[in-house]
């Protein structure tokens, strides 16, 4: 019995691919909210086990650090909280669908378009990616090009970023004027002397 | 047939045998583990602790163990039965994950991946999935409570703990972690494991662990006078036991990256004859150890803290401290000529 040395591999990969597939419709087809963001939850983490296969864990990693630990959670918080009726979001189907076929059909252009060019062309990707150097691990050629050559564009992202915190900041900050605050700074230079009052009370006559 | 088994099954008996022995050896130790933190805490009232069981209560843990398992399990009416049962589960399977690619000694790890602390990282920020999927089919206001509480402090320190990472991922030059250990490893022994040079960032990531492993002072997840028993308050017997477990497997966990991040590994205090001579895994249980007790004397000695002084310390405090820290070291590092060579 002579086994292929891509076996192993295969098997995985459709392995994490149909529990990645299966767990995306399970997301739009669950009934409960919670259940579709737990079923969104496990496609992420399907996703990151086909980038370890890819051989790029570094990726793998921030995306269950990024989207499961970080994203993921505010998503279930959200769903959570609400009170969300399904029985009102599923009126609604009949009259999204055009838009929503619309979209699919773009998605599967683009995808075809994609696998056609790596069939039709199987020099290309080769052209476009450049392939990670064998010395050193992926996380570090990761860095060298991302801090060196791309490092504008790097920063620019993070520009981005920051002014949509300070917008969502904006946003929500209010300012209630008959709040009272904890002014920290104020409680820790507290003394006994500022703090207590201490008096002889005379029994019979109080304060 | 001999390709079959030298390439595919071989390495799989290999590896299977491994995590098997890492499983048993490590749930032993968290039976003294749970045993120690009790009479720690003991000690420090004046009490004995456990001491019925066995001799000293040696086996006190295990003893509870079979009262755990023996008991029914009781699943509320209400509740969502598939994700209740789930999230016990979840909770103990991410916990003993972390393990297989802790390094107790030189190539004592099951798998020595590229990225060993980001992966510890990830399991550590999925860990609040367990507290959420419990809180959320509990179908009880207060699990509900307990787990919004939970999942809210765990990502606060999640931050802080990330920039301590970074520092030391810095001076260390590699995310490996037996990498970090073999970088620590210079002429000047314990004093040039990176808890001295990165002080400020070794006290924030012990104060951090503890937030985010909701031990106390930061237990506020379970805090008994305001939310019974927090997200666990609908559970009992078995998958009680295994958040129990699942929350102190975390716990080891965490010493266990103080060891290698800060405290040198397996490495021996002082590169010298007496020292060298004992194996390297002796010394990260024992520094393990040494993280662990001071996790238990923190239970023992500090006051809980109030929710919003909490998130003050989190967001206020150590993420300023953190970020300022990354920038710092970063700089001492490239102008003192000291980077890790890449």
């Amino acid at each position: 019995m002579i086994l292929p040395a891509t076996l192993l591999p295969a098997v995985f990969f459709y392995l994490f691919a149909g529990m990645c597939v299966a767990c995306a419709f399970m997301v739009i087809a669950g009934r409960n909210t919670v259940h579709s963001v737990l079923y969104l939850i496990l496609a992420f983490v399907n996703a990151a086990g086909l980038f370890v296969l890819l051989g790029a864990e570094f990726l793998a990693m921030i995306l269950i650090v990024v989207y499961v630990g970080a994203v993921a959670v505010l998503f279930l918080f959200v769903v959570m909280m609400l009170d969300v009726d399904f029985a009102e979001l599923r009126q609604g189907v009949l009259q999204y669908l055009p838009v929503g076929v619309l979209v699919g059909v773009i998605f599967l252009a683009e995808l075809l378009m994609v696998v056609g060019a790596w069939v039709i062309a199987p020099g290309m990707p080769q052209s476009i990616s450049a392939p990670t150097p064998t010395t050193i691990s992926n996380t570090e050629a990761l860095g060298r090009v991302l801090y060196t050559q791309y490092v504008y564009y790097f920063q620019a992202a993070g520009l981005v970023l920051l002014v949509a915190m300070i917008g969502a900041i904006v946003l929500t900050l209010r300012h209630k004027p008959k709040v009272k605050r904890q002014n920290i700074a104020d409680q820790v230079a507290r003394t006994k002397e500022t703090a207590m009052d201490v008096r002889q009370v005379k029994s019979g006559q109080g304060l | 047939m001999l390709e079959f088994w030298t390439s595919y099954l071989w390495p799989l008996i290999v590896i299977v045998a491994q995590s098997l022995l890492l499983l048993v050896i490590l749930l032993v130790s968290i039976a003294y583990v749970l045993l120690a933190d009790r009479k720690i805490w003991a000690a420090v009232q004046l009490r004995r602790g456990p001491n019925v069981v066995g001799p000293w209560g040696l086996l006190q843990s295990f003893a509870d163990l079979l009262k755990f398992v023996f008991k029914e399990p009781v699943i509320p009416a209400g509740s969502n039965k598939g994700v209740f049962l789930l999230a016990p589960l979840v909770t103990c399977t991410l916990a003993l994950g972390a393990w297989a690619v802790i390094p107790v000694n030189a190539g004592w790890m099951i798998a020595d991946i590229n990225v060993g602390v980001l992966y510890i990282f990830a399991i550590s920020s999925l860990m609040v999935y367990g507290i959420i999927m419990a809180g959320w089919a509990s179908n009880s206001k207060y699990a509900f409570l307990s787990a919004v509480r939970s999942a809210a402090q765990m990502v606060s320190y999640e931050v802080s703990i990330g920039f301590v990472i970074i520092t030391v991922l810095l001076c260390a030059g590699t995310l490996k972690l037996s990498g970090i250990v073999a970088a620590q490893d210079t002429r000047f022994g314990m004093f040039g494991w990176y808890w001295l040079p990165l002080l400020p960032m070794f006290v924030i990531f012990y104060v951090s662990a503890l937030a985010e492993t909701n031990r106390p002072p930061f237990d506020l997840v379970e805090a008994e006078t305001e939310l019974v028993a927090g997200f666990m308050v609908e559970y009992g017997s078995s998958p009680y036991m295994m958040f129990m477990l699942g929350e102190y497997v975390a716990i080891a966990t965490m010493c266990a990256m103080g060891t290698i991040l800060f405290l040198g590994g397996w490495l021996p205090p002082f590169p010298v004859a007496p020292f060298t001579w004992v194996p390297g895994v002796i010394w990260f249980v024992l520094k393990a150890l040494f993280m662990f007790f001071l996790f238990a004397m923190a239970k023992a000695v500090v006051p809980r803290y109030r929710y919003d002084q909490l998130m003050r310390l989190g967001w206020k405090v150590f993420l300023p401290i953190s970020l300022a820290m990354v920038v710092i070291v970063a700089a001492v590092l490239q102008f003192g000529g000291l980077a890790p060579k890449g």
